[in-house]
């Protein structure tokens, strides 16, 4: 177990660092380079080369990299162009915000998906299957700003029961203070991951009730709710755990749809954001983050699954 | 997560996929072939996928020819409801909406069907190299996969489209540029398996070289994958597409996408121009869907021929 942990640790090192090069990369990809993009098209050539030589972006291009590498360990991310803010203060003020609204609807997905799964996979090939098989593919397939405009429509100006904006305010605290306005962002990113949970959860508990335990159990005399609850369900879960790492970039990306829709003032929004505006080192820094919790969600994901599943830790 | 991520198994490394078909140089048995056709085939689901795709295709391809409409001159007949001349109504604009859901379907599928071309291959022959060679390379090649799984795909999509003004080659480029990652990770796996059968080592000692290996008998025997994935591709891609044309970053006017027409439309969702919505959205809806329905038969019927055999 331990071999296996420090394995996988030092795996999502070299990825992090890895991501770093990438968003080093990316900052060399823009057309016209750094200094055009934040002085503008008019910029002269002298503004130009002392810009270049004020930020040392006439050095070889190693260089450059450690000592944006050295930025990065000191927690230097950079000045938004936009904001007029380090690139830092800005995600420490909004991050929070966003983990609260994609870990709450994760959770709530979740909480969904589990017994809806589990039915589908009981009542297989009967008609709530095909009706919830049907609810998720087209859920799947329904654009995400649709979705949340479609939830305004209904719970905010029809139903009057939420309002239709996020709640406003700089700090986690003031956002919790208002939290009928939490309800229909998280509800719009549930209703989009639940989506392709449920199908897992389906799958995963048709596998769990094929298997010989089950059939050992049935053969015991054991109700249907024990074999249930004691013997699939534990056995079902066990993806599930890989799945919800496997699944936070695209919580991220549905999140970010879902600020936009809602103005939820988080990160996915100061990145929508920051690309109208062309703020580049927003851009850079809030990619560098979403990726290093993406790869964090991941490890932690797998510790998961090899504490549920010894198969894996001896494998 | 998207449908075309779904595929990849947790524990990549771990697990060697067990069951790549077998065969030599892949030319499949006549039999084979008609066991995958059939089995395709008796998924009612399958069939119904197949007719909405080709439906679709002949009604945003060949519509037009006989529904001439003028989508790019602006008129004062804007967002009239449906009725004489307009079966759909019109836009904000004052376009036609029958005409533009064609134009823009043409768009969409086209954008689709060639990200997933590019990904695929580029995915499958990096992911056929990165498996067959092994080794150093290997760990390399997928570390570099590993890295870019990290960055969730809208936001370097977003960074990317807001780098470089979009048009339709730069869109079909970057959004094959952050697709071709599950299918090089799904071939490497039965890479990693085929490599050690049989008839590759028989043809490495017949005198084959690498690229005779991976390009004859590593990709075409990972096709079954491969189209599934396709498949997958195609129906992410357009509703990627729409995500972008809704946060501004799509094609530029007056080009049309069914995304692009879905995000105008919502503008009016208070205003009861139903027409403006739902025609594009269900267009989304529908294509997505057949689309994995499909793959998903696509799949189901080459796991058919695997069991059979």
């Amino acid at each position: 177990m331990t071999r296996y942990l420090i394995r996988r640790t030092i795996q999502s090192l070299i990825v992090i660092l890895g991501v770093s090069i990438i968003a080093f990369l990316l900052q060399h990809i823009i057309p016209g380079g750094e200094a055009r993009a934040l002085l503008g098209p008019r910029a002269t050539q002298v503004q130009i080369n002392a810009f270049n030589q004020q930020n040392g972006l006439n050095q070889p291009v190693y260089i450059q990299y450690f000592l944006y590498l050295d930025h990065l360990v000191h927690g230097n991310l950079g000045r938004s162009y936009k904001l007029n803010e380090p690139v830092t203060s800005v995600l420490k003020q909004d991050m929070p915000k966003s983990i609260l609204l994609v870990g709450s609807a994760l959770i709530l997905s979740i909480f969904v998906a589990i017994p809806v799964g589990v039915i589908q996979a009981v009542r297989r090939n009967r008609a709530l299957d095909y009706v919830g098989t049907g609810v998720s593919f087209f859920l799947y397939s329904m654009p995400t700003f649709w979705a949340g405009q479609i939830v305004i429509l209904i719970f905010a100006e029809k139903l009057n029961l939420f309002p239709a904006e996020a709640p406003q305010g700089s700090t986690i605290g003031q956002i919790l203070s208002q939290p009928s306005g939490l309800v229909l962002p998280i509800v719009t990113l549930a209703l989009i991951t639940y989506a392709s949970f449920s199908r897992y959860m389906r799958s995963s508990a048709i596998e769990a009730l094929a298997q010989d335990w089950i059939r050992t159990a049935k053969a015991k005399g054991l109700s249907n709710k024990a074999i249930l609850l004691r013997h699939m369900l534990r056995n079902a879960l066990i993806p599930i755990a890989t799945l919800v790492g496997l699944s936070i970039p695209g919580v991220f990306t549905a999140g970010l749809v879902t600020e936009q829709v809602f103005n939820f003032p988080g990160t996915g929004l100061d990145f929508y954001n920051a690309a109208v505006s062309r703020d580049f080192p927003l851009l850079l820094g809030i990619i560098l983050i979403v990726s290093v919790a993406t790869v964090i969600g991941n490890l932690l994901a797998d510790i998961a699954y090899a504490v549920l599943d010894p198969r894996v830790r001896y494998a | 997560m998207t449908r075309a991520e779904d595929q990849l198994t947790p524990f990549e490394d771990e697990i060697v996929s067990p069951t790549g078909p077998e065969g030599g140089e892949a030319r499949e048995s006549e039999s084979a072939l008609q066991l995958i056709l059939r089995t395709f085939l008796e998924n009612k689901l399958a069939i119904l996928g197949l007719g909405l795709v080709v439906a679709m295709a002949i009604f945003c391809f060949i519509g037009p020819l006989l529904y001439h409409t003028n989508q790019v001159a602006t008129t004062y007949q804007i967002n009239l409801p449906p009725g004489k001349g307009h079966p759909l109504g019109t836009d904000e604009n004052g376009r036609d909406v029958l005409g533009r859901l064609m134009v823009g379907g043409q768009s969409s599928l086209e954008i689709g069907i060639a990200v997933a071309i590019i990904a695929t291959v580029f995915g499958v022959l990096w992911g056929a190299i990165a498996g067959y060679i092994g080794g150093k390379l290997d760990s390399v090649m997928m570390r570099i996969v590993d890295v870019f799984l990290s960055i969730p795909s809208l936001f370097l999509l977003i960074f990317l489209a807001a780098a470089f003004t979009p048009n339709m080659t730069i869109l079909i480029l970057i959004l094959s540029f952050i697709s071709w990652l599950s299918p090089s990770r799904l071939v490497r796996g039965e890479a990693l398996s085929l490599r050690v059968r049989e008839y590759v080592k028989a043809v490495k000692i017949m005198g084959g070289g690498p690229t005779r290996i991976v390009v004859r008998h590593i990709i075409p025997n990972t096709i079954g994958t491969i189209a599934v994935n396709a498949t997958f591709q195609i129906a992410d891609a357009i509703l990627v597409l729409a995500t972008l044309s809704y946060l501004g970053l799509g094609l530029p006017p007056p080009a049309a996408s069914w995304g692009e027409m879905l995000s105008n439309g919502v503008n009016y969702i208070y205003d009861g121009y139903w027409w403006l919505i739902y025609p594009a959205g269900f267009a989304i809806i529908i294509t997505v869907i057949a689309f994995n329905f499909i793959g998903d038969a696509l799949r189901d019927s080459l796991e058919v021929r695997l069991q059979k055999r």
